[in-house]
């Protein structure tokens, strides 16, 4: 990790340095007994030296405040805390309590910046121009001044700033910066592409389809610069206890000071003595370690998980995803591709081949009859028994062809009758079948009212997906369920393969919502519910669920808009990837603010008894801020 | 309406909450968020005394965090 300071760090490092120095002196000139007796001055003026170099901002600030009726001000309980040392007689206390209070001011603003900066690189995906082509001339200018339907110019190595349509070029397009994903995307006439991906060898022509302000990259740095603001349950606990705390430390240090003493009666020493443990109490009053812990920690962690190419749209998402038990996944589009595919051709033996097949594989015969039959057919069913025959079709072959709505087709191909359809058709002409128990739709064939097999057509379920619901259970997800509108069988088949718990099949989008909002109800306390969809009705099961997942590719506007939650290339693998971020980033925050608080009191309840020192205060204002903050940016590099 | 100031620079978390809880009590606004991590303020007020509100505000700012610009982006 380099380190790279700004003016104003660089000029607070020398203040630092400089008070240590004399510091150092002052310790020197301390145990040398030169101060002693009569020489009482040499000390106080090489501690104030020091203790003005290092600490005259902070006097400034705090009589500044002083004057708008800002009482509880760190500023001012450092100076009262020093002030006091002073007046006891521990100028070394006082320098170092100043010099520390500043190195833990510098590290916290250090600290911030950097993870400032680990977003910052996100940021450098926002691209600064666009080459515009306008009236046969290209012209550079700002991403957004093009407006929708111009045409943009994008060269190799270029980011693309606009989404848009590729009209001509062909190249291989760096999605990283927006999915984490390494592996190019390759982009021809006709793809869609969004800006943010940078571009690889070749020129691209891109149409553009939204203005800038709509494009993906200034949605994502809007979401990722606003997700800090939304304040999370455990932020307002540190903002209440932060209200209360302070002053009831600085109102503890004052009663501290004076009632003890006047109780117990007695000269100087105890005045002396219950004054200095005012002053512990003062030192560790600042809430500053706690209140810092949580942004910087939620900051880590957004940045972690944007880095794997999840976008979470504020903190509180995180949060809520840390208690996360149940996962809801919609089928088509999430757990399976959407696109139907042949997955089983069951020629019915002795009944072939009656037609003039071109080919002796029974198989082959079945499909060129149900090819053939279905040829007028835009069911994607059809397509998809014609993209699996894969040859040209010869239209003179069928003669008269007639859909019946709800059962399938009636088709004439070489003079044959065939039927193909579910088993209703089959029913109603009569036909013995053996039905089916596949998942998937089933088509069944018939040739001239003899069945002659059945091609089961299925949707295939995507990379990864058992490894997903896997990964999900060890990350601690109790349950994970699958919510569809397709049939049970087919519902059935999907979820066998890829491992989920429970399944609710044939429902309507409404629907969708009922299920979800009974799972919520099962849950108890904090766990919470996550809806993974991507399509335009799942918007609403989206927003209803406590965490809704959007598919950040092939999602539709309106479920990314209605998630918490983007994965931007798909992958729900990156789920549990996700939720352990969230898990890591609770802990930390956790762990800080648990640290903090029993340290701060800790150390105040020995100060009443006389056991804790000055140097016990500064760790305990200091030291455990340092340490929170590096407990915090451990995040960063997750 | 809503708009944004970039802060240069608010020095320590609990500063920005304080300062986050002072601009609430400003009559008229009505959502505040002071951002430690971006540096960041976002002001929401009524259009119509939006620019009453917002001198009030950068008021407010300026007795609280006297070293720090406040500009709007």
């Amino acid at each position: 990790m380099s380190i790279k300071l700004t003016k104003k760090q660089k000029k607070w490092l020398l203040r630092i340095v400089l008070g240590a120095i004399g510091f150092g002196i002052l310790s020197i000139l301390e145990h040398t007994g030169v101060c002693e007796g009569d020489r009482w001055w040499i000390g106080l003026i090489a501690a104030i030296i020091p203790y003005l170099i290092v600490g005259w901002d902070v006097i400034r600030k705090s009589f500044r405040n002083i004057s708008h009726g800002e009482v509880f001000d760190e500023n001012f309980l450092m100076m009262i805390a020093t002030f006091g040392a002073f007046g006891i007689g521990e100028y070394r206390e006082a320098v170092a309590v100043m010099l520390l209070y500043q190195i833990g001011e510098l590290f916290q603003n250090y600290a911030t910046g950097k993870s400032r900066d680990s977003i910052s690189q996100l940021m450098e995906m926002a691209p600064d121009t666009a080459i515009v082509e306008r009236d046969g001339e290209t012209e550079e200018v700002d991403p957004d001044e093009v407006e929708v339907g111009e045409i943009i110019v994008v060269r190799p190595g270029e980011k693309i700033p606009l989404d848009g349509e590729v009209i001509e070029g062909e190249s291989m397009l760096d999605t990283s910066a927006l999915t984490g994903e390494s592996v190019p995307r390759s982009a021809r006439v006709g793809d869609l592409v969004v800006s943010g991906c940078v571009n690889g060898k070749g020129l691209l022509k891109i149409r553009t389809t939204k203005c800038y302000e709509d494009s993906t990259v200034a949605k994502i740095l809007e979401l990722v610069e606003n997700a800090t603001d939304k304040k999370t349950r455990v932020e307002n606990f540190v903002t209440r206890f932060a209200r209360v705390y302070t002053p009831i430390v600085t109102i503890s240090a004052l009663v501290l000071a004076i009632i003890p003493p006047l109780v117990l009666g007695g000269g100087l020493d105890v005045w002396i003595s219950w004054i200095r443990r005012a002053c512990i109490f003062l030192v560790v009053s600042c809430p500053c370690a706690l209140v810092i812990s949580v942004p910087l920690g939620f900051f880590g962690g957004i940045g972690a998980a944007s880095r794997i190419g999840v976008l979470v749209k504020g903190s509180n998402y995180l949060e809520v995803l840390s208690y996360v038990k149940t996962v809801v996944f919609d089928k088509t589009g999430t757990l399976t591709k959407g696109e139907f595919r042949v997955s089983s051709i069951e020629p019915a033996g002795a009944a072939q081949p009656l037609i003039a097949s071109t080919s002796d594989d029974p198989k082959i015969t079945l499909l060129e009859m149900a090819a053939y039959a279905e040829q007028y057919s835009t069911h994607p069913v059809s397509e998809a028994i014609r993209e699996a025959y894969g040859k040209s079709i010869d239209l003179s072959r069928i003669g008269h062809t007639e859909e019946i709505a709800g059962h399938g087709v009636l088709a004439s191909v070489d003079g044959h009758q065939i039927l193909a359809g579910n088993a209703k058709l089959m029913r109603k002409y009569g036909i013995s079948f053996s039905e089916e128990e596949q998942g998937g739709t089933v088509v069944y064939v018939a040739c001239d009212g003899t069945f002659a097999g059945t091609i089961v057509i299925s949707d295939t379920m995507k990379e990864g997906v058992p490894e997903a619901i896997r990964d999900l259970k060890a990350a601690g997800v109790a349950q994970t369920v699958m919510l569809t509108g397709d049939n049970e069988s087919a519902a059935r088949a999907i979820a066998g393969q890829a491992g989920v718990d429970r399944v609710y099949a044939q429902l309507l989008p409404g629907g969708k919502v009922e299920i979800v909002e009974k799972l919520i109800t099962e849950q108890n306390g904090r766990e919470s519910l996550a809806f993974v969809g991507d399509g335009v009705n799942d918007a609403p099961v989206l927003m209803r669920s406590d965490v809704g997942i959007a598919m950040g590719l092939i999602g539709s506007d309106a479920a990314i808009e209605a998630a918490d939650v983007v994965l931007m290339d798909d992958d729900v693998r990156k789920i549990s990837k996700t939720v352990t971020i969230a898990r890591k980033t609770m802990g930390i925050i956790h762990t800080n603010i648990v640290f903090a608080i029993a340290v701060k009191i800790l150390i105040l309840i020995l100060s009443v008894f006389g056991i804790a020192n000055m140097w016990m205060a500064i760790f305990g204002d200091v030291g455990v801020l340092v340490l929170c903050i590096l407990n915090a940016m451990r995040l960063l590099t997750l | 309406m809503k708009k944004k100031y970039k802060m240069d620079e608010i020095d320590c978390a609990n500063c920005a909450l304080k300062l986050e809880n002072a601009i609430k009590e400003v009559p008229g606004v009505s959502n505040v968020k002071v951002n430690y991590m971006m540096q960041k303020l976002t002001l929401e007020a009524e259009d119509a005394s939006f620019d009453e509100v917002e001198k009030n505000v950068l008021a407010v700012c300026k007795r609280m965090e006297p070293d720090m610009d406040v500009t709007a982006i």
